[in-house]
């Protein structure tokens, strides 16, 4: 990630608000991450820990107000995004970022057909006509592995399935071959076998096409497949990133630890107790003066209630945000040590 | 070790328009024993919710039989039968948000069961209520509250309160877990286990969470389309697996550890669970099996043991 030509989209310091009627919601506190040519950023964290928002806002898909973006830029191929003109960020959507929702029932208009809705996307940013649009409709449909994709393009969207949907979804936001792609939970209403199906479609277009990819999820499993680099979300921050293997094998936040923990591993014959972590995350009406994870942290210490911890880097491109991390913090790497991976087995 | 729950045939049909019938439970026959936790997995519309209602009588039988404690119990349940098996047998539902009413507060949640029960007083329930809610781990001054004022997770512990307050013996806990963020599911599931533990309770555990079923169930029974495929020990099905089904589902799930998905690149099941509606001859499996041969498009499997727990219905082991 050192070389800056690397980098599809640069994230830095993002925060967001919104305006309601029990206060200010501070959901997104400051979030820098980047994506990496040609590669997946998995972010995983808890429902409301800004994971979405934080994209949303980026590409504008986020009423303003009663949302506001109060300071941070985007950078997307060195073009700052932040403060866009609605026309400027319309050549952006659909045709640099394409966009996949979680649920793929709500995300097309049940009143046109499929293909239609495809095409639409060609049509607008490509200027096609309409059998060409239709024909690169039909094309996509079949890229992604929908068996009859002629005649499942003039079908609506309640004949199709939410695997089916999902993947007619991706050819959609694939019509204009984005640089990025960012999938908000795609799998999380499939069932593990549609799962497998959808995200082996994303990994061949990767693979194809040469996209980065941005994917949102709570599910570990699914950033273990498919994620290079993964950067984990707490309470509106990013409190660990790096490549996959060093958030996996060598986590270094607590939280990152507590989730894992919390995650039966399938090792045959062993019979780990789970550890769930207790508590709930903090209001973020009134967001804690120092780390967010400090009420619910096994390894608490006084610093940590008064101060945001900084960046501490654990090796190349990891870091944690954890006091744990300074030189002078007490040692608590044989705690952190206790989990056993790289062992799972099944068939 | 004594049978609590005895399916003989269960079957669950739904009909739909004149000559269209849903086969959701079509034909299973599986025990459970006093203390035990079956896990229930399968894709959606395989018909493990239908199971599970159908035994504790939410849903009435098509045909067949369940068995409770070797009383048989009735094919379509009265207000009275639902009054005497709901000492017995109770459920805990997916979606801790749409399965309590947000008009009522915990108390009347939770009390509800004891006050239809009759024979106890105002202040026995609140006692009760109370009681129950330091169980799941809530304040017993939460019983004022209303539902919206509780997160998933917290939600969620409300309904196994309101399932275990009339201390049954036997519950049917429908994806439980599958609404609620990972750090809570574990929460949620301990509880169970430590309740199995405690109050020797046995458990019907449908979900979809392979690795989670696995950690919590004795016993695994996977369903395939209205019909058992496999049953057995859980590390049996999930570490070796026998009908082709069962291994796919297991290769999809995937597992937290990058460098064991590094590994076993695999090739996804192929095609989608087809319509309940026609069901095809022959192995329902056979459209989408990778081991397909000649006769499994004609001849029904049946569950074939490969030990004294470990069965599969499928034409490979005949």
């Amino acid at each position: 990630m050192k070389n800056q030509n690397d980098c599809v989209l640069d994230v830095k310091d993002l925060k967001v608000e919104f305006d309601t009627y029990g206060g200010t919601v501070k959901a997104v506190r400051g979030v820098s991450y980047r994506v990496r040519r040609g590669k997946t950023l998995g972010v995983v964290g808890e429902s409301g820990c800004g994971k979405s928002v934080t994209v949303q806002a980026i590409l504008q898909l986020i009423p303003m107000p009663p949302g506001r973006i109060t300071s941070g830029s985007a950078l997307l191929n060195d073009k700052e995004m932040i403060g866009m003109s609605a026309k400027e960020i319309n050549t952006i959507r659909g045709r640099e970022v394409g966009v996949i929702f979680q649920d793929p029932m709500s995300s097309l208009n049940p009143t046109m057909k499929i293909g239609h809705q495809i095409a639409e996307t060609v049509k607008v940013h490509q200027g096609a006509s309409d059998d060409e649009a239709m024909q690169k409709a039909v094309f996509l449909l079949e890229k992604t592995k929908i068996p009859e994709a002629a005649k499942r393009a003039k079908q609506y969207p309640f004949e199709f399935s939410g695997g089916m949907l999902q993947r007619a979804i991706i050819a959609m936001s694939m019509a204009c071959d984005p640089l990025l792609l960012v999938a908000d939970e795609p799998t999380t209403a499939l069932d593990v076998t549609i799962q497998a199906q959808t995200l082996e479609v994303m990994h061949d277009l990767q693979k194809n096409h040469g996209m980065s990819i941005i994917l949102i999820t709570h599910d570990l499993g699914v950033i273990a497949k498919m994620a290079n680099d993964v950067a984990v979300m707490y309470a509106g921050q990013v409190i660990e990133a790096g490549p996959v293997d060093d958030i996996f094998y060598r986590s270094a936040h607590p939280y990152t630890l507590g989730l894992r923990y919390a995650m039966p591993t399938n090792i045959e014959g062993g019979h780990r107790k789970l550890m769930p972590i207790d508590g709930s995350p903090p209001d973020l009406f009134k967001p804690p003066q120092g780390c967010g994870y400090y009420a619910r942290c096994p390894f608490a210490m006084h610093v940590c209630e008064k101060h945001i911890p900084d960046e501490f880097t654990i090796s190349g491109e990891h870091f944690a945000r954890c006091w744990l991390q300074h030189p002078t913090a007490p040692k608590v790497e044989g705690k952190l040590d206790l989990f056993q991976v790289g062992h799972t087995e099944t068939v | 070790m004594n049978t609590i729950i005895e399916t003989k045939d269960l079957k669950k049909y739904f009909q739909i328009g004149k000559n269209r019938v849903v086969h959701a439970t079509d034909g299973l026959s599986v025990t459970i024993s006093d203390n035990e936790i079956v896990g229930l997995v399968g894709e959606s519309g395989s018909g493990k919710s239908t199971f599970g209602k159908a035994v504790v009588g939410l849903h009435d039988k098509t045909s067949g039989e369940v068995w409770y404690k070797g009383e048989l119990t009735p094919a379509k349940f009265t207000p009275a039968d639902y009054k005497k098996y709901s000492t017995e047998m109770q459920m805990i539902f997916q979606d801790p948000y749409s399965s309590l009413n947000p008009r009522m507060t915990v108390l009347e949640i939770i009390g509800e069961g004891l006050h239809l029960q009759g024979g106890f007083s105002k202040a026995d329930i609140k006692e009760r209520v109370a009681d129950w809610l330091r169980r799941v781990g809530l304040q017993p001054d939460h019983m004022s509250r209303y539902c919206h004022e509780f997160s998933g997770g917290q939600r969620q512990r409300i309904g196994i309160a309101r399932a275990l307050v009339l201390e049954p013996k036997f519950v049917v806990c429908d994806e439980p877990i599958s609404a609620l963020d990972v750090s809570v599911q574990a929460q949620v599931v301990n509880l169970l286990g430590e309740f199995r533990d405690t109050l020797g309770i046995s458990l019907l555990f449908i979900a979809h969470d392979l690795s989670m079923v696995r950690y919590v169930s004795d016993r695994i029974i996977v369903m395939y389309l209205g019909a058992l495929v496999e049953i057995g020990q859980a590390d049996d099905v999930f570490f070796h697996p026998k009908h082709p089904y069962t291994r796919l589902l297991i290769a999809s799930n995937p597992e937290a550890d990058p460098e064991y998905e590094r590994k076993h690149a695999h090739v996804p099941i192929k095609g989608e669970i087809p319509s309940p509606i026609n069901i095809p001859p022959g192995c329902r499996f056979a459209g989408r099996c990778p081991d397909v041969m000649e006769k499994c498009h004609t001849v029904t499997p049946e569950l074939i043991m490969m030990n004294d727990s470990h069965g599969a219905a499928c034409l490979l082991y005949d």
